[in-house]
């Protein structure tokens, strides 16, 4: 039986991932919001929801991120937004990345007719807006939709752009010579899919799903500040629709619950730049140039943000 | 351009556009409510509300109410609205030059913008400028397009007091003439730069990468040979070419443009489409929300449409694939 190639490449891959800047940056500030949403129902020194501490308090030692109209600690609603958030972006993503690779390697490995019919629904999928139906069926729901409802909707309509790319790589490693080396020592579809196929797609999936999710926080938010979102928990999103109605008096309501969104979208799209770089070996280093003008420049590679954004996720 | 393609391109539209009248029929079957108890308010015998079903065709098979609903659509009926009572029609056209105007202006900001940019960046490669862009470009990417509109009023508007931050004109003195466009101008400009932010950096980078690509070719190369200066050089040869894959994706974001216009308007009160979408979806009135979810996934079809014919006008080698 032949082995999968390279197994020691993903601690190779997790050694570059940590001595590129964007690497670091990401993985620091994705580290930071999982832990605060880990632990925010133990550390929140207040409870968010209740009416608890003065209203309208500038940050200071007390309440460093202010308190709100009526009475309530911003840093506590932080907190617990961030719970909100990675639940939703994590649910997304788990079920993305699992429609995604089963469905693009489906679609890469069985006939046209099958093939056919993934990319047609998910060409259909791909021109309607996820953040038009969130609002439909928040329409639905009363004029608010329930967080495991959103999970389930944003999962079943994110997929779309994975299944492309995992079909596309699935395709091209179907080719490779390890994969005839395989089939001709007798290994079955399944076991070339579940051995081979899977394990190699597996490393540009995590990076459009890192983008998913990221677009899912910014989803989430956008939900919620409109005032569409899930009533039964704190987010960001709904911190900042409070601040609507205070920019003139209370710049903290606004500011700190969208410097945590910042943080956690940033630090998503960092690592997703990040991973493409180091899994990519193909890719071309910045290239050291004189600094001279009117020379022949090789392009540096193109922005996996560009690129995923330009036709992804929307 | 040759018949083949623009047949081709035509063609592949009708499956996407059915399979989003279908979709929204299965959204709207879906609804909650039954339609009838609406109509009826309350009581009516059995009798009476199986004639009103019959009126409004709700009796027939499942496949007819879809033809009947996809001939609606395509002649411009999207049914009526359940807390106004009037044609969901009349409505959109009612809100729909706001959002035309912001949307429109923010894309040629953007695009004027990124092409400036990706220029200036380009001119260096990883040179300071081409940093910045590069950071502004994660960092804008990171930010909700509605809490940039927050930052923006709280620091600029609230500060200066230059530009007014709700609305799409003065309630208090109704103006006339140029006065009135100046003051809708006047109205236009912070949401327009809002939304246009996300935009602007992404395609700069866009530009950049694209006159990099071309810059090193041999048609360059010649126009250098035969004594052009640089900046003709960029604005005759090169840009024309990286502007490609800059039409390629105006289509393709025309999704993203309409859902930050949604999030702009709401907290600029703009009164355009999108604060429409949100006063139904909080009243419930799914007929106008279903209509605005139908619009914007035609508007993405028509857009990449639209595109697609650019680039294969633009650059042979599409339609000859």
């Amino acid at each position: 039986m032949v082995e999968p190639p390279a197994r020691p490449r993903s601690t190779r891959s997790a050694r570059r991932l940590l001595r590129s800047p964007s690497g670091v940056v990401g993985l620091g500030l994705l580290l930071t919001t999982a832990l605060v949403a880990l632990t925010a129902r133990r550390l929140a020194p207040h409870n968010p929801v209740l009416l608890d501490v003065p209203p309208l308090r500038h940050p200071s030692w007390a309440y460093p991120m202010g308190t709100d109209n009526l009475g309530r600690d911003i840093l506590s609603g932080v907190m617990l937004g961030a719970r909100t958030a990675m639940t939703v972006a994590a649910g997304v993503a788990l079920i993305t990345a699992l429609l995604g690779i089963v469905l693009g390697t489906v679609a890469a490995y069985s006939g046209h007719l099958v093939d056919d019919a993934v990319t047609r629904v998910a060409e259909v999928i791909q021109s309607v807006p996820r953040f038009f139906l969130a609002i439909l069926l928040a329409s639905y729901f009363g004029g608010e939709l329930s967080n495991s409802y959103l999970i389930l909707l944003l999962g079943a309509t994110s997929w779309p752009f994975l299944a492309r790319v995992v079909r596309a790589e699935a395709l091209s490693i179907a080719q490779q010579g390890f994969v005839e080396a395989a089939r001709s020592a007798g290994a079955s579809s399944a076991h070339i899919i579940a051995r081979h196929v899977v394990p190699n797609v597996l490393p540009s999936a995590t990076v459009v799903v890192a983008v998913t999710a990221s677009r899912v926080i910014l989803l989430e938010s956008s939900l919620s500040f409109l005032g569409l979102g899930d009533p039964e928990v704190i987010s960001w999103g709904f911190l900042l629709n409070n601040a609507q109605g205070f920019l003139e008096t209370a710049w903290w309501m606004a500011v700190f619950p969208g410097l945590a969104i910042v943080v956690a979208v940033l630090g998503l799209n960092l690592l997703g730049d990040a991973l493409t770089d180091v899994l990519n070996p193909l890719l071309p280093r910045r290239p050291r140039l004189p600094r001279r003008r009117r020379q022949r420049i090789t392009p540096s590679p193109s922005h996996p943000l560009t690129d995923i954004h330009s036709s992804g996720p929307r | 351009m040759n018949l083949g393609y623009l047949g081709r391109r035509l063609l592949q539209v009708v499956p996407v556009v059915a399979g989003i009248l279908v979709l929204t029929f299965v959204l709207i079957q879906i609804a909650p409510g039954d339609p009838i108890d609406a109509l009826a308010s309350e009581g009516g015998s059995e009798a009476y509300l199986d004639g009103l079903r019959a009126d409004y065709g709700l009796d027939r098979p499942i496949p007819q109410q879809l033809g009947t609903y996809a001939g609606n659509v395509l002649q411009g009926d999207l049914g009526v609205s359940i807390n106004k009572g009037l044609p969901v029609s009349a409505l959109v056209r009612s809100r729909l030059q706001p959002t035309l105007l912001l949307t429109t202006t923010a894309l040629v900001i953007s695009t004027l913008g990124a092409l400036v940019l990706g220029q200036l960046a380009a001119r260096r490669p990883f040179g300071l400028f081409d940093l910045l862009l590069n950071s502004a470009t994660l960092v804008l990417y990171a930010l909700p397009a509605f809490w940039l509109a927050q930052i923006v009023i709280l620091t600029v508007a609230l500060r200066t007091g230059w530009f007014p931050v709700q609305g799409f004109t003065d309630a208090r003195n109704q103006l006339t003439g140029v006065d009135h466009l100046l003051d809708i101008g006047r109205h236009l400009v912070l949401p327009s730069l809002v939304l246009a932010a996300s935009e602007v950096a992404l395609l700069a980078r866009i530009t950049r990468t694209g006159l990099l690509q071309e810059v090193g070719r041999d048609y360059v190369r010649t126009a250098r040979a035969k004594g052009l200066d640089e900046p003709r050089i960029v604005s005759h040869h090169a840009l024309r070419n990286a502007a490609l894959p800059m039409i390629a994706i105006v289509g393709s974001r025309v999704g993203f443009l309409l859902s930050g216009a949604v999030l702009v308007e709401t907290v600029f009160a703009w009164p355009g489409l999108g604060t429409l979408l949100v006063e139904s979806a909080r009243a419930q009135d799914h007929p106008v929300v279903l209509a605005l979810v139908l619009l914007v996934s035609a508007s993405v079809v028509l857009a990449n449409l639209v595109t697609d014919l650019i680039s294969a006008w633009a650059d042979p080698r599409v339609r000859y694939r």
